[in-house]
């Protein structure tokens, strides 16, 4: 667990010393405010839990962007800079580097979430939500990117740069969005199967709208740990390839 | 220290390193020698636990580099010939992670930091990042991150690569001045330099260990003839005769008028000496050249007994 908090603090530090987090947080928040301002507010009168619904439902777009960015580089920059060799002759095992790499990208996800708190906040000035809403729906989005997090880290972990990481990051999680759509043209139990494995739509609406279906937390947190999990294993695979 | 045994590693159909065995004793400083794509990388990385060899065994402080992997880990500092440095980190922090990450108790990091510094010259650039830092300073901090956790083997990959000539000497003394604390095995594809630092020559060519020794040792295994340089006052009318009729003597060269190269098969200067002497000519220089360094590499890993 220490070797996974030394590493989890360096990558965090390394966010921050290189730009990376700022400019992905400052982007992040920019265009936040903006969907808020021109969609989930809009020019119509709207309840205030339809006004929440929406800024959740942009905010996870954002949010899965952010995520590929923040995890894109975590391996795929090591391998870049032959640095891996550093860790590779350390005694940490490779879930151990995984894991802290993760936990790190996550807790910068996490802070961009609470930096646009500020967004839910401002419909209590002329309306009215639950705080149990908001929850959900952060809980939600934070779900949700964890899961993307994990599925760019895995492609981070297979691909030779960055950019081939980014470009793998977003083609899964592309994939894993619009198998929706495959699941509506489709028999059963294909259907069923297609719609349950999509990351999106039926898993993440109820947390838009406040419910937090059990089942659908034990998705996203299965979905986050196998990816992880896939990346250890090609992390291994890269540690005895040498 | 370091122990390895019949160790053979494949790259698909070819043998990178083939059935190679050697032992390394505590405190010494340790050459492999070879040409580029001799094997010398691929045994580094093999005892670094970067690969695992396809065949045979190797051991370092008594652990094996297969089976207990992480505990060899413990005991070696691996410097790889790219410097695996975070360039957005200073030196010190840099070395504080590496400490810890390399198992460096909290209370100690402090002290192993500054330590590594000293060693390796560091301490008054410290907080500079490493983007910042030349390829002298950056190869220095890769040095320091490999020692930092005191381990007791040190595996240099081609240390001295990409150094001026100012450079190359600070890193000799510095290598040398860790002979004391540490086991070192590096690797070259220069000869002068790693006679230079090295008590142990290791020479290898396409993956198998042809030569092993002291300097001194090699120039024996392989040099079966050697020039004498013999300088005169004047010469003698039968002395040219006499040193070509001297048995051991393979040939006579004229250099210029008093000067005179005597291809030897064997050590005859007392010989050579005496015959000048009843000449009647004056000795001014009677000197054993030694071959070039290079022409003895070259003879180790090619067999070339025929270009001296």
């Amino acid at each position: 667990m220490n070797k996974i908090l030394i590493l989890m603090r360096r990558e965090l530090q390394s966010y921050f010393t290189t730009w990376l987090g700022y400019i992905v947080m400052a982007a992040a928040l920019l265009l936040n405010g903006l969907l808020f301002n021109a969609f989930a507010l809009g020019d119509a009168p709207k309840y205030s839990s339809d006004v929440l619904r929406d800024f959740f439902f942009f905010t996870s777009g954002i949010g899965m962007v952010s995520a590929m960015l923040l995890a894109m580089r975590l391996i795929a920059e090591e391998k870049q800079n032959k640095s891996l060799v550093l860790l590779f002759t350390a005694p940490i095992s490779e879930r151990q580097i995984v894991w802290g790499k993760f936990l790190a990208a996550f807790l910068m996800f996490f802070l961009l979430n609470i930096l646009s708190l500020y967004l839910p906040a401002l419909i209590f000035v002329e309306g009215k939500v639950s705080l149990g809403h908001i929850f959900a729906g952060y809980l939600g989005v934070t779900l949700l990117g964890a899961a993307v997090l994990a599925i760019s880290l895995y492609a981070s972990a297979l691909a030779p740069t960055q950019l081939l990481a980014g470009v793998g990051a977003a083609a899964m999680t592309v994939v894993m969005l619009l198998l929706w759509l495959l699941s509506a043209r489709s028999d059963a139990p294909f259907k069923d199967i297609l719609a349950y494995v999509s990351i999106h739509n039926e898993r993440f609406r109820p947390f838009t709208m406040g419910i937090i279906h059990t089942r659908d937390v034990i998705y996203y947190l299965s979905l986050t740990g196998f990816f992880v999990e896939c990346a250890v294993r090609a992390t291994e695979q890269r540690r005895a390839r040498g | 220290m370091i122990d390895v045994r019949s160790i053979t590693k494949h790259y698909g159909e070819k043998k990178a390193v083939n059935n190679l065995s050697f032992r390394i004793n505590e405190g010494e400083i340790v050459g492999l020698l070879g040409l580029n794509g001799a094997g010398k990388s691929t045994i580094l990385k093999t005892l670094g636990t970067l690969l695992q060899a396809s065949e045979g065994e190797a051991w370092i402080a008594g652990f094996s580099v297969r089976e207990q992997a992480d505990e060899v880990r413990k005991h070696i500092g691996y410097l790889p010939d790219t410097p695996p440095l975070y360039d957005e980190m200073s030196i010190r922090t840099y070395l504080e992670f590496v400490a810890k990450l390399k198992g460096v108790p909290r209370s100690s990091v402090k002290k192993h930091v500054e330590e590594a510094l000293d060693q390796t010259n560091l301490m008054a650039v410290q907080h500079m990042k490493l983007a910042e830092l030349s390829h002298g300073f950056r190869q220095r901090t890769n040095i320091a991150q490999a020692l930092v956790h005191r381990p007791k083997v040190l595996i240099f990959d081609e240390p001295i690569n990409g150094l001026d000539p100012v450079q190359i000497v600070e890193m000799r003394d510095l290598i040398l001045s860790l002979k004391e604390r540490h086991t070192v095995i590096l690797s070259s594809h220069i000869l002068s330099e790693i006679t230079r630092t090295c008590d142990r020559i290791l020479v290898i060519d396409q993956g198998t260990l042809v030569a092993e020794g002291t300097e001194e040792q090699l120039r024996g295994k392989v040099q079966d003839e050697f020039d004498v340089r013999l300088e005169l006052t004047h010469e003698p009318p039968l002395l040219l005769s006499s040193l070509q009729n001297m048995n051991g003597i393979k040939d006579v060269i004229r250099i210029n008028s008093t000067t005179l190269s005597l291809l030897c098969r064997e050590e005859l200067r007392p010989e050579i000496a005496r015959v000048v002497y009843e000449s009647g000519a004056g000795l001014l220089t009677l000197q054993r050249k030694e071959a070039e360094l290079e022409t003895l590499f070259l003879k180790l890993v090619r067999g070339e007994n025929d270009r001296l």
